[in-house]
């Protein structure tokens, strides 16, 4: 058994064959795990006890004959921004070293109760706030297809992970690419759903109204599959919308022909690696030979898309990192004599570098003399970007970019520049900000073997025809 | 009361004060307002708590229905506007008790808008202040200074309030005086009781107030720099404190001074406040839309059905009570103190005779006693059906005022109902005929008058005479047989 390439469905026949059972598939990936997480870094927790417990149960359910789950036995990581019993959540920080959620986020809960493993917790960007994993007080995570390279952010771990056989599938989250870009760069699929198609409900907030929970997998099929397991309605999140559950798979799977597919211009323009810009451009060429009809369209609004992410995303964040005041859990500095003192010792010890920035970033943008200007201009701004694709969305049925300017990019490369790495979400906010949906697919390999990945957006509460095109260009691929 | 100095009235007299309130209310919802917690005052700490009113990462806010509904209710009892949306706000700062880093509050879209509430003038009319919004946020927590053995060098934390649901009720500047200070609050409490959407308890902090002051030359028309009085716990305490304010800053502008924008705190112990931060060190609370819970939309059938539970209030139930009983207005006034005083008078009275003679039993005998006893209507000994039998005894002739007082006392003295001891102590009756016609003999003699209306026909005059001779007889006529008597010597 291949685990590098192990899909769900390929898992589940393995089990229900007698092949293999849910406790062995375990121990596989435990064992794959031991053996070479060491140099990609992906897990920071396993959850053991949990994982073989649940294993357990799935195989005394193969054992009696009775009907499976859909995710039965099914091993999964996940993102650790996402809390779930009995493992730390630490969402890649210091300040939160020690800490034990004691309740599950909705979307781990789900994905457990229809039959999945969680093996354990992966390696992300300090609270999701990083395109290169390289803000991890964890250490860096490394690209698996090369290791020198970084395996993008901030889920960086949760891609790396399934593109290393680490698991058959992860959960990360997104607010401005965190799933797409590295999904890309690891050469595996990730899917951004729709805001508020799946709750939030424990997933630590980096920007509240952008964060997504979202699957990693081998497959599109599969990313359909975990959507369709999370999606829907949560009386702890009031965001979580009652829109009705589509099924995914089968939407997935439908041909692609008729079908009207948008390029806009914007997102061909400068800065675009020639190999991807053709990488990309082939996979538009093959939705053609499939019978899609392609359309150029306009997007005008996007090069506002990244100052416009960076006030909004760094606002919110100001304000949802205020509760790691070192007051009820997580790291304390036992030190200081006054409360102010307390404050800022702990947060200056918790937090690194890029989370201080953005704090400080976003209380700036919410300050008293400059709200008008910073936050509520750039709600502005997002309305009209939101305007832009809903307009598109009038005249296609998905719109596909280049995921990323560039390949997976070395590790160290950008860590001194910022502004460079900001730049670097070009082809991701623009979706973010708009609430729209997503699948970030791979569509081919540099000369370098270092793998791309083609965006296909698709208009809100229409994961089905976002996936429907992903499929087609997975089905394209040699 | 101290004074911040010895100024003359006649100096004082020169300036207008100029008031607004801010009065912040927890609504007695069954649950916290954005978590399943129970709502309730107390408890071990941090035992009503939950991973969202805890601020635990990851959990997030989900409204509560109920509260929304109290805010509809207070808003609609303040003659407010309902907004069809709302938009929840983060107001962010740091403290202990604060446990997400920001409150969730309501910023530039409250939920309530324009209203107002009426005070007396003090020259019989009514004054009308303005209410700019009632908007609704949720409560801190608690933290606990002293009382434990470590409170020297430590500070303890109670979550248990965290999430309470609030309203902030936010007046215009339209209050001149401590005195109309205190006639607004008293109003607004019995406003938020009648609507039943508080407890108003002060002690417990389900109601408290913040005052914003300042002092103009009269007939100046801009208002002077306003201080903030923060953490006065009672409305006599805001009448004190506004009286120090008003002083204290008249006497800075006297000896050509500036007041200064700050925040005061008022220390109840001393009389006097204190400032505890200036206009540059005040927050900067960086309010923003709350993303974690969408608009807050209130549509007009949701309204409609709400606003079906407003009970009546204060004002319109005084005016019924006295169109529908003829009782006094200083009645009406009295038996308004709270809608369960007024329902129990409303029962007494529809149970009797005369609904004026059991208002003015219930304000000049009933209340009198129970204040004496340290008891609250509800635990009064004598039931508001006895207190009707009362009423029309005494308006009947058969009880004296004496005898009603003395039955009354005994009441109280042994906790039993009006009828229970009428029926013991109840005068001896007299079915003496002589006795009885004697007394007849004695009024007709008296009455010549009526006399005369009866044989002329109106014999409904002989309830007249009933009812004298009752009196005369101290009610102990047997009834049925001084009728019967009336009527045979007024035939005569
Ligand atoms: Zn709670």
């Amino acid at each position: 058994m291949n685990l590098e390439t192990l899909s769900i469905d390929q898992a589940r026949a393995a089990l229900t064959s007698g092949e293999t059972t849910a406790t062995a598939l375990a121990e596989a990936h435990y064992e794959r795990i031991a053996q070479k997480d060491d140099e990609i870094n992906s897990y920071l927790s396993l959850a053991k006890d949990r994982a073989l417990a649940q294993a357990a149960k799935i195989d005394a359910l193969l054992k009696a004959g009775d009907p499976l789950p859909p995710l039965a036995g099914i091993p999964l990581g996940i993102k650790d921004v996402l809390t779930m019993v009995g493992s730390p959540a630490t969402a890649g920080s210091k300040i939160l070293e020690g800490y034990h959620p004691p309740y599950d986020c909705t979307a781990v809960a789900k994905l457990e109760a229809a039959g999945a493993v969680l093996l354990g917790k992966l390696n992300c960007d300090e609270f999701a706030m990083g395109s290169s994993n390289e803000n991890s007080a964890y250490g860096p995570v490394h690209n698996p297809r090369a290791l020198d390279r970084v395996p993008g952010g901030s889920s960086g771990g949760s891609a790396a992970a399934v593109a290393a056989g680490f698991c058959v599938a992860s959960l990360g989250t997104d607010t401005g690419g965190s799933i797409r870009q590295p999904a890309a760069f690891c050469g595996v699929t990730g899917l951004l759903p729709t805001w508020g198609r799946v709750s939030r409900f424990g997933l630590i907030a980096f920007a509240s109204s952008l964060d997504r929970i979202g699957p990693f997998t081998k497959n599109v099929k599969d990313a359909a599959t975990l959507l369709g397991v999370m999606a829907g309605s949560d009386i702890m999140d009031a965001t979580a919308s009652h829109t009705p559950v589509n099924d995914y798979v089968a939407e997935s799977q439908k041909p692609v022909a008729g079908l009207k597919i948008g390029v806009p211009e914007e997102y061909f323009g400068e800065g675009l690696d020639p190999e991807i810009r053709a990488a990309v451009e082939k996979s538009i060429a093959d939705l053609k030979a499939a019978g899609c009809e392609i359309k150029k369209i306009s997007l005008p609004h996007t090069r506002y898309a990244i100052p416009t992410y960076y006030v909004i995303a760094t606002a919110e964040a100001s304000s949802n990192l205020s509760r790691f005041d070192g007051v009820r859990f997580g790291l304390r500095d036992k030190s200081a004599s006054t409360l102010t003192g307390m404050y800022r010792q702990t947060r200056d010890a918790g937090f690194g570098a890029e989370v201080k920035r953005r704090i400080l970033l976003g209380t700036y943008a919410l300050s008293a003399g400059y709200y008008d200007a910073y936050y509520k201009k750039a709600q502005q701004v997002r309305t009209l970007l939101t305007r832009d694709f809903l307009s598109a969305f009038n005249e296609v049925d998905a719109i596909v970019t280049p995921m990323t300017p560039t390949p997976a990019f070395k590790l160290g490369e950008k860590t001194d520049d910022p502004v460079a790495m900001y730049l670097a979400d070009v082809y991701t906010v623009a979706a973010s900000l708009a609430g729209i949906c997503g699948v970030s697919v791979p569509c081919g390999n540099t000369k370098d073997g270092l793998p791309i990945g083609v965006q296909i957006l698709g208009k809100h509460f229409e994961e089905g025809m976002a996936l429907r095109v992903a499929q087609a260009v997975e089905n394209s691929q040699p | 009361m101290p004074t911040a100095s010895a100024l003359s009235p006649e100096v004082l007299a020169k300036y207008q004060p100029v008031i607004g309130l801010e009065v912040h209310v927890q609504l007695l919802t069954k649950t916290k307002a954005f978590c399943g917690c129970v709502n309730l005052y107390g408890g071990e700490p941090n035992t009503h708590v939950c991973p969202v009113c805890l601020g635990l990462p990851g959990a997030l806010p989900v409204l509560n229905e109920q509260a929304v509904e109290f805010a509809v209710l207070t808003g609609a009892a303040l003659n407010c506007k309902i907004n069809p949306v709302s938009i929840f706000a983060r107001k962010n700062y740091f403290y202990p008790d604060s446990p997400k880093g920001y409150q969730i509050s309501q910023y530039d879209k409250p939920t309530c808008e324009h209203g107002y509430l009426d005070i007396p003038d003090g020259n019989g009319g009514l004054k009308r202040i303005g209410i700019t919004r009632a908007h609704m946020e949720e409560d801190a927590g608690k933290s606990i200074h002293d009382g434990f053995p470590d409170s020297v060098t430590r500070s303890y934390i109670d979550l248990n309030r965290c999430g309470t649901p609030l309203i902030e009720i936010v007046s215009e500047p339209d209050i001149r005086s401590p005195q109309e200070a205190f006639d607004y609050l008293t109003k607004l409490k019995e406003i938020l009781l009648y609507a039943g959407v508080s407890d108003c308890n002060m002690e417990e902090g389900s109601l408290r107030c913040d005052a914003n002051v300042s002092v103009m030359l009269k007939g100046a028309d801009k208002f002077g720099t306003k201080a903030e009085v923060k953490n006065v716990n009672s409305f006599r305490f805001i009448r004190s404190a506004l009286e120090y304010e008003i002083e204290r800053q008249v006497e800075i502008l006297e000896s050509g001074g500036k007041v200064v924008q700050e925040t005061r705190l008022y220390n109840s112990a001393e009389g006097v406040t204190y400032s505890m931060r200036s206009k540059e060190q005040a927050h900067d609370y960086r309010y923003f839309p709350e993303p974690d819970l969408p608009p807050l939309l209130i549509s007009e059938e949701w309204k409609n059905k709400i606003l079906k539970g407003l009970p009546e209030l204060p004002e319109a139930k005084r005016t019924r009570l006295i169109a529908e009983y003829g009782i006094t207005e200083k009645d009406a006034e009295t038996l308004t103190a709270s809608a369960s005083f007024a329902d129990q008078f409303e029962a007494a009275a529809k149970a009797s005779k005369s609904p004026k003679r059991v208002a003015a039993l219930i304000t000049s005998e009933l209340t009198g006693r129970l204040n004496a006893a340290g008891l609250e209507l509800e635990q009064s000994p004598v039931s508001m059906k006895g207190l009707a039998m009362a009423a029309d005894l005494a308006e009947s002739g058969e009880l004296s005022s004496k005898m009603l007082k003395q039955l009354l006392d005994i009441s109280f003295e042994k906790g039993e109902d009006f009828p229970v001891v009428y029926e013991r102590e109840k005068p001896q009756q007299i079915s003496d005929t002589s006795v009885i016609e004697k007394m007849i003999d004695e009024v007709i003699a008296a009455n010549p008058k009526q006399v005369e209306q009866f044989k002329g026909g109106k014999t409904t005059v002989s309830a007249f005479f009933v009812g004298q001779v009752m009196r005369l007889s101290k009610g102990q006529a047997n009834p049925a047989l001084l009728n019967e008597l009336v009527i045979k010597k007024l035939s005569e």
